[in-house]
């Protein structure tokens, strides 16, 4: 087990190191220059070089990458070229709309997806089991972002129950935050409450068909309590690796719902630092979710191994 | 945790209540607009959006712009010209005071306009400060400044919001905390979603009449059209979609105001890239478009046609739009005699507004009626900048150019449109030294007409300037003649 | 043939994916409006005999451009999908040849490694470098699709390296990259092909989501995406705007993901039970 989790560690570091460098040279050549963006059209060229000067795009490109790197190790994100303010505090602020977001979305589709997957799986081929089939096909197929405009139409324009957009902050007040993030947490749930939907069903139907089922059933219990004692615990865990991989989705994939909303969040900035050739602000974010993952992924590698010595072998 | 958060909500929300119960005399606002300010220091960067902020409600110059663009005294109360125009001496206002409560004298009058001249100095206009020689303190309310060579537009160079007056001792911090001397002093900035200002009391001079103003950050324009339809905004100052306008006039609640600016939209061709370096074919171009329907189609009505790089409501405009009358036979024929009977193809570069990607995809369909085919590349303003404004690596592009008075871009043959004409070069330098009104106001003629007639670009529109305010609201600015939301005489009716 | 049918799924989705690739096909040669040319007097017509979906901001007739923009999306989403299987399959069977080998190893980390960068921010950025464009769509959404098919061909092509006639093939003498050609690839098809048409309907979505943010295909060329986009500030003016291109989106990934499901249903019916 050491050995494998060594093994596993020297490759997460180098995934790391790999993942800093392909972002770095892709970043590299982004052409564009802050400084002329920040200084407009009548710019004089000595001016643009006293601001390059300033901003650090001095240097090889060896040097800045290890500027950079070096500074990541200890927690030093950079300043940000046309804030001027440290990166890092500039993500945490983000973080505090992304996070939420992401939480309050998963939250939304767990609630939808438990009931609506076990209800289908237990009354498999009925009418009620194609009903929510059915709706899962339309909520995996509808893009979110035209959903999203869809609700935006209906909810913030026609019946002015929600905003269209934008986030008051959460000193306005923990609802009234909430509120501001509802419609977008509904439009990043429905596919992702659609997907988990009919993996719960699934996974439940693969479980109902084994031995230990068909023993407890054997045993008189009947078919719904040895769904609700056996089957949804054993079920757990191919849904629970669903949810870690729509959690990291749902942190990085936001941007278009971002969009749509005009939410201050991580994909905003990433989209927003991009058009302003902030370039140090997106390679620390796109770092900062790739290491996120990375982490993620070893981390359920790890556990698997614990739980079932096969799959180190396997791997 | 929670727990208190929700208390806190409930506190403001009947704070809220109160504050709708005590409708009288309300005396704070909320201005929204698309787009935050990078930082603060007007000074250093050329982000129209910390203009829109800060020029005159926080920073002032020597001089400053009215409402109606003209140049009024500001910091300075009177200045004498000398003989050979190249000596300015400003008297200051006395009693000025920065809101760091420090007093405005001529050293931070030095200060500032040797800070922009400076080699090292980052100013986004630094061509506005090139042609002074020295800065003088003569006492600590006169300032003399000498200029190398006379130049006519230097009081109206002095009124740009990049030329406004700094003390030495709040520059380390400009950028996130500005101390100026205007009638409101800065609060609170929450990045991404607003900036607070308040009454300055000790203001030199008229008061501003509101104590607290917002300024809140919408840039996409279906949520600006649900901000201000909810009442959530007081008022939206460039409102960025047109197309909602007739919605908000509508409505009783609501006044729109459509004010003019100093953005002449143009279709900018690159004056050395064959075919377009003929001059018969900017001729056809120019022929080929119908502005009527691009002001329609991008602007929903909302714009001037211009004939010429000029404003319409500059008392020298001459309207030249005659010159270029939509004619795609003629169009056809001149490109027949230029040797492009069959067309040809060139690239179309669009930056982000809408005008420009709108009416790109209208002024393509019109082109290809008369056998132009463009190529449609959309760009960022980062791209648009490296490719078309430096790299000069583009046939066509569409852009309204905001600064106010910039006809002299076309004195410079480097600039991204390559035109390189003698004759307009010397018309400027002429103009430049001119320091005579009447003969200023002829040679300003004769340029609108050489650059018209030789079809440098297609002049498209003036940008019209669209707010939408609370219809109680009084004192805004209709016009843009400089980047400003200038607040300081704004108040509710009751 | 009955046997295809055995699925509920498989009709409805052959039905719907065939009608939209039928709009393309024929938008190809004709469409009822030229969509280059802009009519500004008569914009934003809801419904009519004249355009049975109305007609934009710019007096273009709507249906004209969802047969344009089908086209793009469907060929955006097809040559992606091809660039996930060209490089996919080949990387996961030289993996799955290898298996425990330092080029197993290695490959499967690229995977990892691509999986673990958010593909939206990924597009974004390739598109911020070499310009937005339908060909950059295409490679964004392409990039992603090589690990899906080389993680999916690695482990199926694993476990048939274990049959008997695999063996056989070995004894008689057939290099790995021969016997991963003749008897391991024909084998993964049909699981290729399923895995094609979901990968397929995601690049749909992928490629709307992106020309959504401008990332796409460029004016004069028609984009579902930027349709909606464009539509966005209209909604309260003119809602059919956004109705009918989100419809198309929707109505094109529903069939392809219909058609999947029956796919597998038909070809794998292993898999049956517990899909559907």
């Amino acid at each position: 087990m050491l050995q494998y989790f060594l093994k596993r560690l020297l490759s997460l570091g180098l995934s790391l190191v790999a993942a800093s460098v392909v972002i770095f040279l892709a970043l590299e050549v982004v052409p564009g220059d802050p400084a002329s963006y920040m200084l407009g059209l009548n710019a004089q060229e000595d001016t643009l070089a006293a601001l390059r000067q300033e901003l650090g795009l001095g240097g090889s490109i060896l040097e800045r990458y290890t500027a950079w790197a070096g500074g990541l190790l200890v927690g030093d994100f950079g300043t940000s070229y046309t804030y001027r303010t440290p990166v890092a505090g500039m993500i945490a602020d983000r973080l505090w709309v992304s996070l939420p977001l992401a939480l309050y979305a998963l939250v939304l589709s767990t609630l939808i997806a438990f009931p609506a997957g076990i209800w289908a799986a237990s009354r498999r081929g009925s009418h009620a089991d194609g009903a929510i089939m059915g709706v899962t096909q339309l909520g995996i197929a509808i893009p979110n972002f035209w959903f999203a405009m869809l609700m935006v139409l209906v909810f913030a324009i026609n019946l002015r129950w929600f905003s269209a957009g934008g986030f008051p902050g959460w000193d306005a007040g923990f609802f009234v935050a909430l509120k501001a993030l509802t419609l977008p947490a509904i439009a990043l749930a429905l596919p992702q409450a659609s997907i988990l939907t009919r993996v719960i069903r699934s996974s439940l139907l693969d479980t109902l068909g084994e031995d230990f089922i068909r023993t407890a059933r054997a045993k008189g219990l009947s078919k719904g309590q040895a769904l609700w004692r056996h089957a949804v615990r054993n079920a757990l865990i191919p849904v629970l690796t669903i949810l870690g991989l729509q959690f990291s989705f749902l942190l990085a994939g936001a941007i278009i719902i971002e969009n749509v909303f005009f939410l201050p969040g991580l994909g905003r900035l990433v989209f927003q630092s991009i058009s302003a050739r902030d370039i140090i602000v997106v390679e620390s974010v796109v770092m900062l979710l790739v290491f996120a993952v990375i982490v993620v992924n070893f981390a359920v590698d790890m556990t698997y191994a614990w739980v079932d010595p096969r799959l180190r072998r396997r791997r | 945790m929670r727990l208190r958060k929700f208390g806190l909500g409930l506190v403001s929300a009947l704070a809220l209540v109160a504050s709708v119960g005590m409708a009288h005399a309300k005396s704070d606002i909320v201005v929204a607009m698309q787009l935050e300010p990078p930082h603060l220091d007007p000074t250093g960067a050329a982000a129209g959006a910390i203009d829109s902020v800060l020029y005159s409600n926080v920073f002032e110059g020597l001089t400053r712009f009215g409402p109606d663009g003209s140049v009024n005294p500001g910091l300075a109360e009177s200045w004498e010209i000398s003989e050979d125009g190249k000596t300015y001496t400003f008297k200051l206002h006395e009693g000025v005071k920065f809101h760091d409560g420090s007093d405005l004298t001529a050293d931070d009058v030095k200060f500032s306009l040797d800070r922009a001249r400076a080699d090292d100095s980052q100013n986004a206009q630094k061509a506005l400060f090139t042609g002074i020689e020295s800065v003088e303190v003569v006492d600590p309310l006169t300032v003399k400044v000498t200029l190398k060579e006379p130049n006519g537009n230097f009081l109206f160079n002095m009124a740009w919001g990049d030329a406004v007056i700094v003390a030495p001792e709040s520059i380390a911090d400009i950028k996130s905390k500005p101390i100026g001397t205007g009638a409101f002093k800065f609060t609170d900035w929450v990045q991404g979603d607003r900036i607070d200002l308040e009454k300055n009391a000790d203001y030199w001079g008229e008061p501003a009449k509101l104590d607290k103003v917002t300024f809140k950050f919408i840039s996409d324009p279906t949520a600006a059209f649900a901000a201000v339809m909810a009442e959530d905004v007081n008022a939206f100052v460039g409102f960025p979609a047109p197309e909602n306008l007739p919605q908000f006039e509508a409505d009783p609640r609501f006044q729109v105001l459509v004010g003019s600016t100093e953005g002449e939209t143009i279709l900018a061709a690159n004056n050395k890239l064959p075919p377009l370096d003929n001059v018969k074919v900017r001729e056809a171009i120019a022929h080929a478009i119908d502005r009527q329907s691009i002001i329609d189609g991008a602007m929903f009505g909302y714009g001037t046609p211009i004939g010429t790089h000029f404003a319409p409501h500059n008392p020298d405009y001459v309207d030249l739009t005659d010159n270029s009358q939509y004619d795609p036979e003629l169009s056809k024929k001149l490109l027949a005699e230029a040797g492009y009977a069959d067309g040809f193809t060139t690239t179309l570069k669009l930056p982000p507004p809408s005008y420009a990607r709108r009416g790109g995809e209208i002024i393509a369909a019109q082109l290809r009626a008369v056998g132009i085919e463009t190529e449609i590349t959309n760009l960022e303003w980062a791209q648009w900048l490296e490719q078309v404004f430096k790299g000069k690596d583009y046939g066509l592009t569409i852009v309204s150019h905001t600064e106010p008075m910039d006809i002299g871009i076309y004195a410079r043959a480097d600039y991204y449109f390559q035109y390189d004409n003698a004759d307009f070069q010397k018309l400027f330098a002429d103009l430049t030294a001119e320091n005579d009104p009447a003969k200023r106001s002829d040679l300003l003629k004769q340029a609108q007409e050489m650059i018209s007639k030789d079809y440098v670009n297609t002049y498209l529109f003036q940008l019209a300037f669209p707010t939408v305010a609370d219809a109680k609201i009084k004192g805004l600015w209709e016009n843009q003649p400089t980047q400003a939301t200038d607040l300081t005489a704004v108040y509710w009716e009751d | 043939m009955a046997l295809l049918f055995r699925s509920r799924t498989l009709l409805p989705g052959a039905v719907l994916t065939l009608l939209f690739t039928l709009a393309a096909l024929i938008s190809l040669v004709w469409v009822p409006y030229d969509t280059t040319v802009v009519d500004i007097a008569n914009r934003m017509k809801p419904p009519s005999w004249l355009h049975p979906f109305g007609t934009d901001q710019f007096g273009r007739d709507i249906l004209s451009m969802i047969m344009v923009g089908a086209r793009t999306s469907i060929a955006v989403a097809l040559v992606a999908v091809g660039i996930g299987m060209a490089v996919g399959v080949p990387l996961g069977l030289a993996a799955a040849a290898r298996k425990g080998g330092l080029m197993d190893e290695i490959i499967m980390r690229a995977n990892d490694l691509v999986f673990a960068f958010p593909s939206l921010l990924i597009a974004v950025m390739i598109t911020a470098v070499f310009g937005a464009s339908a060909l950059n769509a295409i490679i964004a959404i392409g990039i992603f699709n090589i690990p899906v098919f080389a993680r999916l061909t690695r482990g199926a092509a694993l476990s048939l390296w274990n049959r008997e006639y695999i063996l056989a093939a070995r004894v008689a003498g057939k290099g790995s990259a021969r016997i991963s050609l003749e008897h391991i690839l024909p084998n993964v098809a049909n699981l290729l092909i399923v895995q094609g048409t979901i990968q397929f309907s995601l690049g749909i979505l992928a490629e709307a989501g992106l020309s959504y943010v401008g990332l796409g295909a460029q004016p004069p060329t028609a984009s579902w995406g930027r349709m909606l986009a464009d539509s966005q500030t209209m909604i309260s003016l003119a809602p059919h705007l956004a109705l009918f291109p989100g419809l198309a989106i929707l109505l094109t990934v529903l069939g392809l993901n219909l058609l999947g499901d029956g796919l597998r249903d038909s070809l794998d019916p292993k898999l049956r039970r517990a899909r559907t």
